[in-house]
């Protein structure tokens, strides 16, 4: 099947069977990499991305479900020149990653997360990250680094 | 250079951001999975839905003929080819001077499956989909066998598998090997005269590592000149490289490239050498074709090593002022279904070495027993037998502290090492250390004093409050190589570290040292910059590929930087005394006259100078060089064998609030206080702390990998059912930090991947029993589930009260 959506802000085109899962159109057709396959049971949060905005498990709907959406992959999330979203910085910053695997699911997650909450406290925010693991971290500096983007994104805003 | 040098230098110490990230943060990292090789085909395993079972007969036609099918293999075209099973790296000789039992660990079943999710056949096909479609039109014919799961089971001997259906032929037992290290009669006459004795029996709750990436490999064969690459989500690609060259596939080592690109975590789940690796290796020169695999988290879960599984029980006798005299223990150890890379090195040399913790206990005695049974292969986790030692002491410490009416910190206050070099009964000679100290910050960041007031403020909400204590040490960085392999080691304990200085005056660095997580290319990089004074940009980080490493042991043990980057040291010194000899001949000056700091030769008592850029433009443009007295360039390749374990050691302190309503456990307040000697980079290495910490505290109160008892089945298959810890299960944790430097390598840093899994499970349970204990709670084994604890509320005796 015939999907049409926009990726990163640029019109894509992919010719998949119906039962393929976004993440794969994603990671094997249009060779966006940066979105992970941690688990088979959508538990992990590896594979977040933006559809229209919101952060959804793209292992966890049809690539056909997003015809006609705006899809932003971590590849598309920086600006054009390579500066880093404020998100990514804040991550760098506080040190909110290590192996980097669930990272640019957590990255996507907290994105979403500062503008559906741009109040969240330390504590919210540690339930609002409740879709997404990170097995290296212990979370402390996840959570420091979506306070630091929360606060960069409002200035920036 | 010494390690109080080397700590005065300029970016040890500094929190540096890291290098890495910005290709992490833009979904620029390539793993396993991200690589695509040219006519790419992929594997499917068909894996064994019995624990335990004998293979009657497979048919492989159907599958065969499926769309796409490329090949299908079972164990009898393994037979055919006669490939060696896994080999098991390290020997354990049983107390009755037999060898271990080390059965056959074939890459495809043969005959028989003895876990849930062994390897029964290999289907690869030309796309994913058809080669999992063809795997279920592979038919296998089984005749289930009775399983014996428990380590209890298997010890006692009590069920069917050991009665009539043992796992593996050599083993009619199921017993694997009896291990002991000790004077059992000393500690025995100890026992006999002590003033107070303490017993305990515990269970450490078996784990599944759960790296975030799951494993994955990409074989690849060449046939123009016979060489084969593989791309692989491993921790060690030298030792991989080893282990399946040598000792399965009779293979010249220099015709295997192994890489190890960025690798989504390991936790000590991806040292080993698997059986898929294997296979994709082999078929992919029987095929002629690049072969994917990569493991759904499902098979994660049943095929991944597991890590812990010990029942033991352990008795401390103690004089009237609480003195330790001795210690005896005895530990059943479940490695699995079959013996995985170090799996028989895991419950011996790495746990009953270290259970002298911390303390002065002039006798100890343990006695390891090692099952096989119908579950996953067990091997090295995070700690790797030291949190298993460390749970078992602490739990033990803070048993005798209440019995004998002292508080959990006064005990071991009593009991600490307190003069260096010390010499345990147990083999270890710790180098330096300062308990006191260690405990002194943790119960001053973590308010001890407080305690009794927030106790009150829980008990007046109807909540109970406990506060638990753990004091631990561990052994990082395998050490030295002749030591081990008298111990049983198959390997080497070495690391390789090579410097090239390109003419430019940067450098880049070949460690055989591997990171998936730990920041090496920032940590490294910056020992390098400091040492010889040049920009940390400067400098880039080569690791995890055995065709640009000159020679490595990879990560695991905590062994990067201090055997690792105690490697790079090495190497760096020799750069210097090469770059010496050039500044002196372009100085017109003599060697013994150069001195080097901050990135400039000097000739002492002149104002002559030239920067490190000049001599290494020197050395590749030899115009004005000495050539009949030294070659051209500037590289250097050095080997690093350490003379002794590096011994990180803290106090750890944790207050749980629990619910006796529910009793949901919640940790109130996390406290670490660590010494890892000389920390190059703070940020990362609490970053490390935090980890560990996250990953104890996961075991303590939420992880559990159950097999049902009879028959062997995985009830904790995936993320739903096995408890992965999530960002609102922690506190924030208050980390401190005590240093004295390792005394016998170069940087004086001792490692601190580790610790946090360690040092965190008995303080988590020691906490959940203080605030039990009121209600007569005296035992409870992890993991601390609101459901367990609620039961132990319900089952309690108030009567029984310690
Ligand atoms: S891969 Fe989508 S949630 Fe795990
Ligand atoms: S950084 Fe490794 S899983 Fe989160």
């Amino acid at each position: 099947m015939q999907v049409q959506f926009t990726v990163n802000g640029r019109a894509a085109s992919v010719d998949v069977p119906p039962e393929t899962l976004l993440v794969h159109a994603l990671r094997e057709q249009l060779r966006l990499t940066g979105t992970h396959v941690g688990c088979d049971t959508s538990q992990c949060g590896a594979c977040t991305v933006l559809l229209d905005g919101r952060a959804v498990k793209s292992c966890a709907m049809l690539a056909v479900q997003a015809q006609g959406a705006e899809v932003t992959t971590i590849e598309g999330l920086a600006a054009a020149d390579g500066t880093l979203h404020p998100m990514q910085a804040a991550f760098k910053e506080c040190h909110g990653l290590q192996c980097g695997f669930c990272t640019p699911g957590m990255v996507l997650s907290a994105v979403d997360l500062c503008r559906s909450h741009p109040d969240a406290d330390a504590g919210q925010i540690r339930e609002l990250l409740e879709g997404n693991i990170c097995r290296c971290t212990g979370y402390q500096n996840i959570v420091r680094a979506v306070q630091a983007g929360q606060k960069a994104m409002a200035s920036s805003a | 250079m010494g390690a109080s040098d080397f700590s005065r230098l300029p970016h040890i110490g500094e929190s540096l951001l890291r290098k890495e990230d910005y290709r992490f943060l833009t979904g620029a990292g390539q793993y396993t999975d991200d690589v695509v090789l040219a006519a790419q085909s992929h594997a499917v395993f068909v894996r064994s839905p019995h624990a335990h079972a004998r293979i009657e007969r497979i048919r492989t036609d159907a599958a065969r003929a499926a769309p796409g099918v490329l090949g299908v293999f079972t164990g009898a075209d393994v037979a055919a080819d006669k490939i060696n099973g896994l080999p098991c790296g390290w020997l354990i000789t049983s107390t009755n001077g037999a060898p271990m039992k080390e059965p056959p660990h074939p890459i495809l079943a043969q005959g028989k499956v003895r876990y849930v999710g062994d390897h029964v056949a290999l289907v690869v096909a030309q796309t994913q989909q058809q080669a999992r479609d063809a795997a279920e039109l592979v038919e296998v014919d089984y005749e289930a066998l009775p399983a014996v799961v428990h380590v209890a089971d298997a010890a006692a001997g009590t069920t069917g598998a050991v009665a009539g259906a043992a796992l593996h032929d050599i083993a009619p037992d199921n017993h694997c090997f009896k291990w002991a290290i000790g004077d059992r009669t000393a500690v025995d006459a100890a026992f006999a005269d002590a003033a107070h004795v303490t017993r305990l029996d515990l269970l450490n709750n078996r784990l599944i590592p759960n790296a975030i990436e799951p494993r994955a490999v990409i074989a690849s064969y060449q046939r123009a000149n016979d060489e084969y690459t593989l791309y692989v989500s491993n921790q060690n690609p030298h030792v991989e490289r080893l282990l399946m060259t040598a000792f399965v596939l009779g293979l010249p080592e220099h015709k295997v490239r192994v890489i190890a690109p960025d690798v989504g975590g390991g936790f000590g789940s991806k040292i080993f050498l698997y059986a898929e690796d294997v296979c994709l290796t082999w078929a992919a020169k029987k095929l002629q074709r690049n072969i994917k695999w990569v493991a759904d988290r499902s098979e994660s879960f049943l095929c991944d090593a597991h890590g812990r599984d010990h029942s033991s029980h352990a008795e401390m006798a103690l004089d009237e002022e609480g003195r330790f005299l001795a210690l005896r223990v005895h530990t059943d150890a479940n490695l699995g279904a079959y013996l995985s890379t170090f799996a028989s090195a895991v419950p011996t040399i790495l746990y009953a070495t270290l259970l002298a913790g911390p303390y002065r206990t002039p006798l100890v005695h343990v006695e390891v027993d090692a099952w096989f049974t119908n579950t996953a292969p067990v091997d090295a986790y995070r700690g790797a037998g030291r949190p298993e030692a460390t749970y078992l002491l602490e739990r033990l410490v803070s048993r005798c502290a209440w019995e004998m009416g002292l508080e959990q910190d006064e005990l071991r206050k009593r009991n600490f090492i307190t003069s260096f070099p010390y010499q345990t009964p147990v083999a270890l000679q710790y180098d330096i250390g300062d308990y006191p100290a260690c405990m002194a910050q943790a119960q001053q960041l973590a308010d001890v004093a407080g305690f009794a007031a927030r106790r009150a403020a829980s008990t007046a909400k109807g909540l109970l409050r406990g506060i638990g204590y753990s004091s631990y040490i561990e052994a990082c960085g395998i050490a030295p190589s002749n030591i081990a392999g008298a111990l049983g080691a198959r390997a080497g304990l070495f690391e390789c570290g090579e410097v090239r200085v390109h003419p430019t005056g940067s450098v880049t660095v070949f460690t055989g040292s591997h990171s998936h997580g730990q920041g090496h290319e920032t940590t490294f990089a910056q020992v390098v910059a400091a040492r010889l004074g040049i920009a940390v940009e400067s400098v880039d980080i080569v690791h995890g590929d055995t065709g640009r490493v000159p020679f490595g042991m990879g990560t695991y043990g905590s062994r990067s930087i201090s055997v690792g980057g105690a490697a790079i040291m090495k190497a760096l010194d020799k750069i210097e005394t090469k770059a010496k000899k050039i500044a002196a001949h372009l100085m017109e000056a003599s060697d013994a006259d150069i001195d080097f700091a901050n990135g400039e030769f000097s000739v002492r008592g002149t104002d002559k100078k030239i920067p490190f850029a000049q001599v290494a433009l020197t050395a590749y443009v030899p115009h004005n060089y000495p050539l009949d007295k030294l070659e051209p360039g500037l590289n250097e390749t050095a080997f690093y064998d350490p003379t002794n374990f590096t011994f990180p050691a803290g106090t750890y302190i944790c207050e749980v609030e629990i619910d006796p309503a529910t009793g949901a456990t919640r940790v109130d307040r996390f406290t670490a206080v660590d010494d890892f000697g000389t920390i190059i980079n703070p940020m990362i290495v609490e970053g490390q702390v935090h980890g560990g910490v996250a990953q104890g505290i996961g075991q303590a109160l939420m992880e559990n990998c159950v097999y049902e008892r009879e028959t062997g089945q995985l009830l904790t298959g995936s993320f739903m059912d096995y408890a992965m810890p999530r960002a609102d299960d922690f506190p924030d944790f208050k980390l401190g930090h005590v240093c004295t430097p390792c005394t016998h390598n170069s940087l004086g840093t001792k490692g601190c991947g580790e610790a946090g899994a360690i040092g965190s499970p008995p303080a988590v349970i020691n906490a959940v029993l203080d605030a039990l204990r009121p209600l007569g709670v005296r035992d409870f084994d992890m993991p601390a589930t609101p459901h367990r604890v609620w039961q132990a509320i319900q089952q309690a005796n108030p009567s029984a009260k310690t």
